[in-house]
């Protein structure tokens, strides 16, 4: 096991996966950041990128398809000092996940959520995610996609979150710099990643993405709510990477009468004098 | 003893007057058990709550009524067959009614005199107290108003009861008892208040009945004590909040009724392959789905023994009354950490909303299991083989190595693996949990006669009615009864059931369901068949009498 860096291990993900990008990112940006691998915890619900937990030498949490955030954010709760952070993919994150998403960035705790978006469900071999284009064909929609692709970063700001932004396996010093922001942001922090599946999805390559995207750059103002929903919008020939949005708002934590002063509940009891009080008053 | 009813519409106050009333008649002495017969609705229908009350204990309630408190006429025509002969009915002068036994007094009319008609149930308050002979002193009215009401509102609802006491004669000698320094608990509260003394520090629920008022109850104290509750936006998301928390080293529970664990289940699972403590209620109630949401029955029983994909450890106690959710909580807690297993409490909505006059519990009777400290040295292993089978916890945080869960099959350290010889020991490390946990598991309690020709099995909260019904079959003295008891379900208890079952010579089942699950395990485990079932599954909790009578009528 580690020592006091993020070392990885032996993955089990196809060559030329978008993963390892996302993983020695992530990896490098918590070694910047000086964080210590034993305050971090990793949480990963099913499918291949939720298996990124697995091969970093930190605290892992491999939980449930879908159910990632939930455990995530209780850990963050219960303990503070936990820098705590999510891998996990676009099917976990917004399919099976869609509920934990949406009022999890009403909840507000301060974690980042790194969602390796490659538009389809890798470990099951290639159906379409919900952020599948239109028309993909597959094993199960062989006539092609018929649902709307769901649009997260959109869905993320609508829903109050306070930093939301995009990026792209392909690209790994802004992935890294918006991990960075990320991690650093006080309260829900999520980060779409644009990622290739190298097996199942032909049309949204590495090269296509690449065509694609570019950077926001200074004319974009990313305190604006509507200018951030507009940018968010855009989604086909050009892709915009980068924040989004970043506002900051009181945490979970900090609007907690019980945890604002930054209260570990990890391996307390309560006082007995108070369960007493409390049988008093049924007298 | 006495049995008063009071009964109304939803929203007439029905459940308020009889907290008063309960806590009054406590207060003047007497044991207490108070039942609530709610519906699913917030206006209108028909509610109603029995208070049952005297020197001795009442351990359920009872059909037969010594009063009827009729807030509106519906409550007379539904209630009026349940009145003993010299019992009463105390409604106000405008309902239409021409009973023998009614009292008739101007409730509304004195309650607007006085300046609110919403007093009204203040003065049938004062009534019922007189006609019960329990005391009442302008002091003693003035500290209850002080707990149920806004401060505005004391004087004009101690006016009321006086003017209901005085307005009629006292019809019965008080009935005596010792409880005046009782607590007054009902069984959510029990169990909420037992969590709080395990150290509950997470709870994450989402609001379904009959569970809610645990909730409740925890959030009314989580100020004080520190604690998070937290109301999830699924069951799903509130049972992974909890395992979340526990993962990172608070003790957690998560609470619902039955719909609400067919949505929990999948990380019920989740808690028994990463080996993490954790305490899920379910506060039954009729199914299947949406069944009878305010009702009370006991049909989750083997669906939460078997519930979740695949074969992990777990442990079910089912709370048989306001004492032993208490302790059992705190129990579940302890066997939850010690064995880093899910635990199981089975309540249901009679025993979670009836009320009853207890001794005060003590909060330190049961010593809280205290963990061994984790192993040093950064090679730590969470899921490392040990002689027990269990591996020393430690948490997200420690300096010394990492922790991992892991809800795939996986080696000591929570990596995933796909070898035949780990998956055997991992298999073999999780199951042996059972065998230690069979020498945990507490027998159930034997009510009467201990040689019984006759053997009633029951579970749960059917402990206060089986109680009530051995006694009453006792009593003629034809032929020996007792009762059987399961607090532990699962693993089941079996050397006292198969010590009584040989010399037993007929066995009953009596449970809150269609099929008689507590008897077809039995069956399962220990091979031991019941002669006849006693079985009940209307929504109504079975009372000691009716068990008696259809035990007797059955010709056992």
């Amino acid at each position: 096991m580690g020592g006091h860096k993020f070392d990885t291990y032996e993955t089990a993900w196809c060559p030329g996966c978008g993963n390892f990008s996302i993983l020695n990112s992530l990896q490098k940006t918590l070694g910047e950041l000086k964080k210590d691998p034993h305050d971090v915890l990793i949480v990963g619900g099913i499918g291949q990128a939720a298996k990124t937990p697995q091969y970093i030498s930190a605290n892992s949490f491999c939980g449930l398809h879908g159910r990632a955030v939930p455990p995530a954010v209780a850990a963050k709760i219960v303990n503070p000092n936990l820098t705590v952070i999510i891998n996990s993919g676009d099917g976990d994150s917004y399919g099976e996940g869609g509920n934990h998403f949406i009022h999890n960035i009403r909840r507000n705790v301060d974690i980042a959520h790194f969602i390796h978006d490659n538009q389809v469900y890798g470990l099951t071999k290639g159906q379409a995610s919900p952020t599948a284009d239109e028309g993909a064909v597959n094993d199960v929609q062989v006539d092609g996609n018929n649902n709307i692709p769901f649009n997260p970063v959109l869905m993320a700001i609508a829903s109050g979150a306070g930093f939301v932004a995009r990026s792209f396996s392909g690209k790994p010093q802004h992935l890294e710099e918006m991990m960075k922001r990320a991690i650093l942001f006080k309260g829900y922090a999520m980060v779409d990643i644009l990622q290739p599946c190298v097996s199942f999805n032909k049309v949204n390559t590495f090269a296509w993405y690449n065509k694609r995207v570019y950077e926001l750059d200074d004319t974009h103002d990313a305190g604006n709510r509507l200018a951030a929903m507009e940018r968010a919008m855009e989604f086909g020939d050009r892709i915009p990477i980068g924040i989004l949005y970043e506002k900051e708002q009181p945490t979970y934590h900090e609007k907690h009468p019980s945890l604002k002063d930054g209260q570990v509940l990890v391996a307390e009891r309560n006082n007995p004098a108070l369960i007493d009080k409390y049988m008093q008053e049924m007298v | 003893m006495y049995n008063l009813l009071i009964g109304g519409a939803a929203g007439q106050g029905v459940d308020t007057t009889a907290a008063i009333l309960e806590h009054w008649i406590k207060q003047s002495g007497c044991e207490v058990f108070t039942v609530r017969d709610l519906m699913s609705r917030i206006r209108g229908g028909h509610n109603f709550s029995c208070i049952r009350f005297g020197a001795q204990v009442p351990c359920c309630h009872s059909e037969k009524l010594d009063g009827i408190i009729a807030l509106n006429a519906e409550t007379v025509s539904i209630h009026r067959d349940h009145l003993r002969d010299g019992g009463f009915i105390l409604c106000d002068s405008a309902v239409e009614t021409d009973d023998d036994f009614v009292i008739k007094l101007d409730m509304a009319a004195i309650a607007k005199k006085l300046g609110n008609a919403r007093v009204a149930s203040s003065v049938a308050i004062g009534a019922a107290l007189k006609l019960f002979g329990v005391p009442m002193s302008t002091e003693q009215a003035d500290s209850v108003f002080r707990k149920s009401v806004k401060a505005e509102y004391v004087d004009i609802n101690v006016q009321a009861v006086q003017a209901g006491y005085h307005a009629v004669p006292q019809k019965f000698e008080h009935a005596g008892g010792n409880a005046s320094d009782h607590m007054l608990i009902s069984g959510n509260q029990a169990l909420a208040l037992g969590a709080l003394t395990a150290g509950v520090k997470f709870y994450s629920a989402y609001p379904m009945s009959p569970s809610t008022s645990i909730m409740e109850y925890l959030s009314l104290k989580s100020a004080e004590t520190g604690i998070v509750v937290e109301q999830a936006e699924d069951e799903i998301g509130a049972i992974n909040m909890a395992v979340g928390a526990s993962f990172a080293g608070a003790r957690a529970m998560t609470g619902t009724s039955g719909g609400g664990f067919s949505l929990k289940v999948e990380a019920l699972g989740l808690a028994g392959m990463a080996e993490i403590p954790l305490v899920v209620v379910d506060v039954q109630r009729p199914g299947p789905v949406t069944g009878f949401p305010t009702r009370t029955e006991q049909s989750d029983l083997k669906f939460v023994i078997s519930a979740s994909q695949g074969e992990f450890p777990r442990m079910v106690i089912a709370l048989r009354n306001h004492e032993d959710a208490f302790y059992q909580t705190i129990r579940a807690f302890n066997m939850a950490e010690k064995y880093q297993i899910p635990v199981i409490l089975l309540s249901d909505q009679y025993l979670a909303d009836s009320t009853a006059a207890i001794p005060m519990l003590d909060s330190r009777k049961i010593a809280l299991y205290e963990p061994e400290e984790g192993p040093a040295g950064e090679d730590y292993a969470r899921y490392r083989f040990t002689e027990s089978g269990i591996s020393p916890r430690k948490f997200p945080g420690t300096r010394d190595g990492f922790v991992a869960a892991d809800t795939d099959e996986h080696d000591e350290y929570g990596h995933i693996v796909e070898d035949s010889e780990t998956r055997i020991r991992m298999m073999k490390k999780r199951m042996g949990k059972l065998a230690l946990l069979e020498q945990e598991i507490l027998e159930p309690e034997l009510l009467g006669e201990q040689s019984p020709d006759v053997l009633l099995l029951g579970w749960g909260s059917l402990y206060g009615p089986l109680e009530e019904a051995v006694e009453l079959l006792n009593q003629k003295g034809e032929k020996r009864y007792s009762a059987l008891v399961f607090g532990d379900v699962w693993p089941l208890p079996q050397k006292l059931l198969k010590q009584l079952a040989s010399s037993a010579k007929y066995i009953i089942h009596v449970e809150q369901n269609y099929t008689g699950q507590l008897a077809s395990l039995i069956a399962e485990v220990t091979g031991i068949k019941t002669d006849a079932g006693i079985l009940k599954y209307d929504g109504r909790q079975l009372s000691g009498e009716e068990i008696a009578d259809r035990i007797v009528k059955e010709g056992f």
